[in-house]
């Protein structure tokens, strides 16, 4: 088994996906917590605004990474040739 | 290739229809047992039909799903659909505290407690950009497979099995004591029983199909629950908002109740001085349960702990013979000395106005009292029967009610406001105003500061629990386990989207939740009179005064917020009755909790007896056992795990959600580094993955070792104030610290391994080789 220049052009793509997806975790959840005091001061039709990212924001963020990283992976894997037989 | 496509659709389709027909026919269900009611069936029975034909269908479902095949046991045959795998996942995931407990950690807690909704979703990221995927590709049966194939040797694998049995059994206990819990609630059975009974149920699933029942159940047990947690919730949102989507209408609700929040804590308001004076009364009794503790300190002190706790229990026996004693004769007699002390007491020169009152009460209730008094009677009856068995014990409980008090003599918190301190600035102005004093500006950056690092630690230590609950997310076993049962690499990621969509629906729920309660409590129970108390009210109080209970403490007929007390589970349980919902409706949400806890109870139960007897008997005593034998040796130890769990349950260990926690950590600590650095590090090996692990979980354990006081730790010893619940923090770097270490002082793994990392980096490789378990 010999990987080739695109293989490896894979992964290092995958890996930086992977960065970036991490980064938006990281802000919505730990830069949003450090500074839940400040950002309560702005509210939104009722919500203080780090309540709502804790309650519902980053929650829909979340799930919205998981996604994104799905549908981008899945079209790499066919794009660098490396997708599973059809199934 | 083709054909295996077709059948897959073929397959996916199929399910669909199984599961369209299945829900239709329990709404069905509901809707004639609703008539039912309507024509006069009792609650009780209601309870009975909801708990015995939902443990009939996951038993009908576990009968037909019975397999001998080795790949269908432990893996589902590796065909379910993203859709169906998410739904699974995500009944293993929820638990009864999710399920009954989360919405009323968040009306207690407010946003601090938010940590367990950001931790348990957050988690799914990781589990999807650093595991699913590759597990997948992995394709063996168990997590230990993994760590075994990577790093080479028994030790990383048998460091996995052990780690995978700690924080898995720990889980489960907590499961098992929310069946016990639900179960002798809607029934009446006593808890020992209840477990039993839910036992039962978890192992009709599991017992027969392995992962294959398993799945099958969780997939019905999804939609049971989802559909149980959400129509009391909508109804409510209708009801107060009339916006039928929760999520997006409690923002007036959070408004309304922040207002009450800052009525309540202004005492020139009316409501304001009306809870100031039940806090005076709280602050009193904190005071008279500290000067208890107090004796009871002393006398342990002074060696007679024993006879200072057979002193108190001898006062509840006197309690007791003296009012089974009582007859209209003794009761007279006391009623007439009773008026003769008041009597003196009136006519003394000085006559003490307090004092006064309190006989008058006394007298009154003296002479309202029936005789015998058989609800006194069987109210100290139980006393006595829950007296505690020593004198720690006694200390813990009078602790508690000390706690309660204190906390009720304090100002409501703010529900949407972060990491509140502790209010020593605000208490030196009140203090020194009342005195007409100016503080200095010393004694006022003091209390400052003390404030500031009150929220700075509550502030830290949410950070700490979010990092532990989420990393712990993407390192149990048993969900991990889920993402080997998909049909392929993109099927698993597209699965971790739907499982995390499946799960996302119910959190994102339960803040509404806890604000519409808030609401209705705030808004409506307090300032209403305690002569008309909503009917909710009243049955909750008389089912379980843990849950909800009302005193008239300032005797002013009104109710205040401070004379409410509200168990947690309640604000579930209680929603559909006050949301003006038909019982069955009550029925459907305990059916909900009870698959909320079986399913994951299943899966948690099948992730040990999997440890033991593919990691421990297969892989490493008996690897040329037979097909049959394997399977064998599955069932009887998933039989003897399940028996041995159900039995520490019984004995009830604990604080449930210190349990839960703490297997997170331990997962976190444990599996996270090994795992994530055996994919994206080709660098990491065998040493490395030893001293990683055994890092990571030792600095773990000890750390809630020496902190926890259940194992005799003190708070003292905690480090940057870290509870002992987010342990993981510690543990996590000094795993992730153990693997580079060790791999870096030893040489890089042999070829075969480092192609077994890129075999598992790329879906589909020319030439790759083959980790297919057989």
């Amino acid at each position: 088994m010999q990987l080739t220049d695109k293989h490896r052009e894979y992964w290092s793509k995958n890996l930086r996906l992977t960065a970036v997806l991490l980064a938006i975790w990281f802000v919505v959840t730990f830069v949003v917590i450090w500074f839940a005091k400040d950002l309560n001061e702005i509210v939104i039709a009722g919500f203080p605004l780090a309540f709502y990212m804790g309650a519902q924001g980053a929650l829909i963020i979340y799930v919205l990474v998981i996604w994104f990283y799905a549908r981008k992976m899945n079209q790499m894997d066919k794009d660098y040739g490396v997708h599973e037989g059809e199934e | 290739m083709a054909t295996a496509a077709s059948s897959n659709t073929a397959f996916f389709n199929q399910l669909k229809k199984y599961y369209t027909f299945y829900t239709g026919g329990f709404i069905a269900f509901v809707i004639i047992l609703a008539i039912m009611e309507k024509m006069g069936l009792p609650p009780k029975i209601i309870g009975y039909i909801f708990l015995a034909a939902t443990i009939a269908l996951y038993a009908g479902i576990g009968v037909m799903s019975k397999t001998a095949d080795v790949s269908e046991y432990y893996v589902a045959g590796r065909r379910v659909p993203a859709l169906f795998n998410g739904m699974a996942t995500g009944a293993d995931w929820m638990s009864a505290a999710s399920f009954i407990g989360m919405a009323g950690t968040l009306y207690a807690a407010g946003y601090d407690g938010l940590a367990f909704v950001m931790g348990w979703t957050g988690g799914y990221v990781l589990v999807a950009l650093f595991l699913a995927p590759y597990l997948r590709k992995f394709g063996q049966f168990t997590i230990p497979d993994f760590l075994g194939a990577r790093y080479g040797g028994h030790l990383p694998r048998t460091i996995g099995v052990l780690a995978a049995i700690i924080c898995s059994f720990t889980y489960v206990v907590a499961q098992i004591y929310g069946v016990g819990l639900i179960t002798s609630r809607f029934t009446g059975l006593e808890f020992g029983v209840g477990v039993y009974v839910g036992l039962a149920g978890i192992l009709v699933c599991s017992f027969l199909g392995g992962m294959r029942a398993v799945t099958w159940t969780q997939v019905a047990q999804y939609i049971i629950l989802i559909v149980a947690y959400m129509i009391p919730v909508v109804w409510l949102s209708v009801n107060i908002t009339g916006n039928p989507i929760p999520q997006i209408a409690y923002g007036g609700a959070l408004q309304e109740v922040t207002k009450i929040e800052k009525e309540l804590n202004d005492p020139a308001t009316p409501k304001g001085a009306a809870e100031a004076s039940v806090r005076a009364i709280h602050k009193e009794k904190a005071k008279e349960w500290g000067d208890k503790i107090k004796a009871l300190d002393d006398a342990v002190k002074a060696g007679n702990g024993a006879a200072f706790h057979a002193e108190q229990k001898g006062k509840v026996e006197k309690k007791l013979a003296d009012l089974k004693a009582q007859t209209p004769e003794t009761q007279a007699k006391a009623v007439a000395d009773a008026e003769v002390k008041l009597a003196e007491m009136k006519a003394a020169p000085m006559p003490d106005a307090k004092a006064v009152a309190d006989a008058e009460k006394k007298l009154a209730d003296l002479k309202a009292a029936p005789v015998p008094d058989t609800k006194a009677i069987a109210a100290t009856e139980k006393d006595l029967k829950d007296f505690p068995a020593d004198i720690e014990k006694l200390k813990a409980k009078w602790a508690g009610a000390e706690k309660g008090a204190k906390a009720k003599s304090g100002a409501v918190a703010a529900h949407a406001t972060p990491f509140s301190g502790k209010g020593a600035e605000k208490k030196l102005m009140k203090e020194a105003a009342d005195k007409g004093e100016t503080p200095s500006p010393e004694a006022i950056a003091k209390a400052k500061a003390e404030d500031k690092k009150t929220s700075d630690d509550k502030r830290n230590n949410f950070i700490a629990l979010v990092l532990c609950l989420m990393v712990g997310t993407a390192s149990l076993p048993h969900i991990l386990m889920r993402y080997y049962t998909t049909p392929s690499v993109r099927e698993a990621r597209v699965s971790v989207f739907w499982s995390l969509f499946f799960i996302f629906l119910l959190y994102f729920t339960a803040p509404a939740l806890a604000v519409l309660a808030k609401y209705v409590i705030y808004h409506d129970l307090v300032g209403s009179s305690f002569a008309s108390l909503p009917a909710w009210v009243q049955n909750w109080a008389a089912v379980d005064p843990t849950l909800m209970k009302v005193a008239d403490m300032n005797k002013d007929g009104l109710i205040q917020l401070a004379e409410v007390t509200i168990g947690t589970d309640l604000i579930v349980l209680a929603t559909p009755e006050i949301a003006g919902l038909p019982y069955v409706i009550s029925g459907l949400v305990a059916a909900g909790g009870l698959a909320a806890a079986l399913s994951t109870a299943d899966g948690l139960l099948l992730t040990i007896a999997n440890a033991l007897s593919h990691d421990v008997y297969y892989k490493m005593v008996d690897p040329n056992a037979s097909t049959v034998r394997r399977l064998t040796v599955s069932k009887m130890l998933l039989l003897v795990v399940a028996i041995l769990a159900a039995y520490v349950t019984s004995l009830k260990p604990g604080d449930i959600l210190f349990l839960v926690g703490a297997a997170f950590s331990l997962a976190a600590s444990a599996f996270f580094p090994a795992l994530v650095l055996g994919v994206f590090w080709k660098r990491a090996n065998y040493l490395g993955a030893v001293i990683g692990m055994l890092a990571g979980l030792l600095t773990c354990m000890y750390y809630m070792y020496m902190t926890y006081e259940f194992f005799g730790g003190v708070p003292a010893n905690e480090w940057f104030a870290i509870k002992p619940i987010a342990a993981g923090v510690f543990g996590l770097p000094a795993g992730f610290l153990g693997v580079i270490i060790g791999s870096l002082i030893t040489p890089a793994p042999s070829k075969e391994i480092q192609e077994l990392v890129d075999h598992v980096r790329y879906p589909s490789l020319e030439g790759d080789i083959s980790t297919k378990a057989a």
